[in-house]
């Protein structure tokens, strides 16, 4: 038996180094683009050229980054203003959505929760011209709130659908112990399936914080230029003669920063949470 | 005073009628198991009663009040789930004060009752704990105390220790019922476990198919069956069963198999009707007398199977068309194939109308 042993585990080791050997090659692959915005953001204007751009810079000229930064800035709060609200809103109200399908049978759940997901597919092309006249008659067109708005309400299929399916999990006689304790339908709500949803809120907040970051069809569409969010400022940031690549590519990360910092510290979460119900019986 | 009335409850689940006008007095104070297979309608009567499911008809009160449709905070009841139900993301102390805060209790007197109520479910180490890393016992304690700090009149159990393993539910089903005469609260106690239902109420109802069958002390529920399947569903190893034919040649005898069999002096007058019929005589495995040489009142059986149980030895014999289990003293010496006399005290047979099922008591 213990002459058996090692020889097992070095075949399981090499078993694991061929296992890392294409997820290696995968990561270096889409990590290219990130190496090629840094790389490219720290050059110097004269360095900067097709032939030579994957060469590394001569030196790192942390200008390009301040330089972008104080350009940016403005859309840098903008966003923020933007995307904090707008998925905090659609989680609250995809949470109470949920919780309501999930644990009132009214009548007509069955016909309301289909129509709701019915939301998400929804291409955003086609609701363009009406969304322009309606924020216009609601006085909220040009604005950030009418950003906030437009991103609430796409989110709302999706962060229903999450929590929906959540709450569905958690088992009945729970609910019912609370009720028989003689908590109501919002007490049971706030004291039971809240606090248990938390890994759903990581889920969904992630994911409205995203996806409302890296939006440009309705910020381009929806914005005047003073409340532009930083995807349509990173847009316009480009001169029109000439375009300096290493300040636009500085602008670039300082756009992608915050998302990757959220998928880094919160990527975890992110899993269990989406795992979570899938999981646990 | 809590008495619980239950009349002429009725559930229905589209089509299929889970209760069926069920009635049912139970009196304060009193612990009433409600006994049956599973799909009787025992559990859906008991979550009529908490209000987690309105009956369709009839009437439930309680202590006088007519609770039929009130919602389950307004019944001032306490109940212990099947699986617990104890909420995860709280800790013990904090599951046990949840109803006591939804009732708005004042908090010195919160912490007195939980204290109190970890203290009868020996669990006071544990109140600081989330109940995540705990064993189903514990968990189980849990949801007891949970229950008993409310210090509700009304207690109300669903299957309660069906998740434990046995020896912990032997183990806990004294525990609780010691603790439960503590308490004084008016019990359901829901079970499709018979032993549980003998050893535990002060009286059982045995429920099928949505009807209950028989209301009574656990010794007359076993002894006095209503009916056949009150008879097979209660006691391990169930009551025997054997078909029998009534003759009358003068005196009145039942023929089993080749056996004639003399029926006790108060039944002839009931069994006269049957006349020529036949009928189905039921008797309890420890009731017959079994002996090894030949007696004049006793039939001659062949052993089948020897069980050795410790307390008994459980032989399986065959009588006429039937096989029955008969129950000795484990020093009774039998090896299979020997042949057996067993005899039938005539007060402890019952008899069975094979049409109804019914037991036929004079």
């Amino acid at each position: 038996m213990t002459t058996l042993t090692p020889p097992r585990r070095e075949k399981k080791s090499q078993r694991k180094l061929l296992l890392y050997i294409p997820l290696l090659l995968a990561t270096a692959f889409y990590l290219i683009p990130l190496y090629l915005m840094l790389n490219t953001g720290f050059k110097s204007f004269a360095e900067v050229d097709l032939q030579t751009m994957w060469r590394l810079p001569s030196g790192l000229h942390f200008d390009n980054f301040t330089a972008a930064f104080e350009q940016l800035a403005p859309a840098l709060w903008n966003s923020i203003r933007l995307v904090i609200p707008a998925a905090f809103i659609s989680s609250v109200l995809g949470s109470i959505n949920g919780f309501v399908l999930a644990r009132w049978k009214f009548r007509g759940a069955d016909f309301i929760f289909p129509f709701l997901l019915f939301g998400m597919f929804i291409p955003y092309q086609s609701i363009l011209i009406p969304l322009v006249e309606f924020m216009r008659d609601i006085n909220l067109y040009g604005g950030v709130p009418g950003l906030v708005l437009t991103h609430v309400i796409y989110g709302i299929p999706i962060t229903t659908l999450t929590f929906r399916n959540y709450y569905a999990t958690v088992p009945n006689e729970l609910v019912e112990s609370a009720r028989i304790d003689g908590a109501g339908l919002l007490e049971t709500y706030w004291n039971i399936l809240l606090p248990l949803s938390i890994p759903s809120f990581v889920v969904v907040l992630i994911w409205q914080f995203t996806s409302a970051w890296n939006d440009f069809l309705f910020a381009v569409v929806l914005t005047s230029p003073a409340n532009w969010p930083i995807t349509v400022a990173l847009n316009n940031m480009a001169g029109s003669q000439i375009i300096e690549w290493n300040v636009q590519m500085a602008g670039a990360f300082i756009a992608a920063l915050p998302t990757l910092l959220v998928y880094i510290f919160l990527g975890r979460y992110f899993l269990r949470g989406l795992l979570a119900g899938a999981l646990k019986g | 005073m809590a008495e619980i009335r239950i009349e002429n409850a009725t559930k229905r689940f589209g089509d299929f009628v889970a209760v069926d006008k069920a009635n049912l007095v139970i009196a304060d104070k009193e612990f009433v198991v409600l006994l049956g297979p599973s799909g009787c309608g025992k559990t859906t009567l008991l979550r009529a009663v908490a209000g987690l499911g309105m009956a369709d008809e009839g009437r439930i009160t309680i202590g006088g009040r007519d609770v039929t449709y009130l919602p389950p905070r307004e019944r001032k009841i306490a109940m212990v789930f099947q699986s617990y139900a104890i909420f995860p993301h709280m800790k013990v102390r904090d599951n046990i004060a949840f109803g006591l805060k939804m009732a708005s209790v004042d908090p010195r007197e919160i912490d007195k009752r939980v204290n109190n109520a970890a203290g009868l479910m020996h669990i006071e180490k544990l109140l600081d704990r989330y109940p995540s890393n705990m064993s189903g016992g514990q968990r189980q304690r849990v949801a007891v105390a949970r229950a008993i700090a409310m210090q509700s009149e009304v207690l109300l159990m669903d299957e309660p220790l069906s998740n434990l393993d046995a020896l912990l539910r032997l183990e806990m089903r004294a525990e609780l019922k010691q603790l439960l005469a503590g308490i004084g609260a008016t019990t359901i106690y829901v079970t499709h476990d018979q032993i549980e239902a003998l050893s535990m109420g002060d009286r059982i109802a045995v429920m099928k198919d949505g009807l209950i069958q028989q209301v009574d002390h656990p010794t007359v529920v076993y002894d006095l069956p209503s009916n056949l399947f009150v008879g097979s569903f209660i006691g391990n190893p169930p009551m025997n069963f054997m078909r029998g034919q009534v003759q009358q040649n003068g005196a009145l005898k039942v023929k089993i198999g080749d056996f004639e069999l003399e029926p006790a002096e108060r039944m002839k007058p009931l069994l006269k009707k049957y006349d020529g019929q036949q009928v189905i005589l039921g008797i309890r495995a420890e009731n017959m007398e079994t002996l090894n040489h030949p007696v004049a009142d006793g039939v001659k059986v062949q052993v089948r199977v020897v069980e050795p149980l410790g307390s008994q030895n459980l032989l399986t014999v065959k009588i006429g068309e039937d096989i029955i289990k008969v129950s000795t003293h484990p020093t009774f010496n039998v090896a299979p194939n020997n042949d057996v006399w067993l005899r039938f005290p005539a007060d402890k047979i019952r008899w069975i109308d094979r049409d109804s099922e019914q037991v036929l008591y004079p």
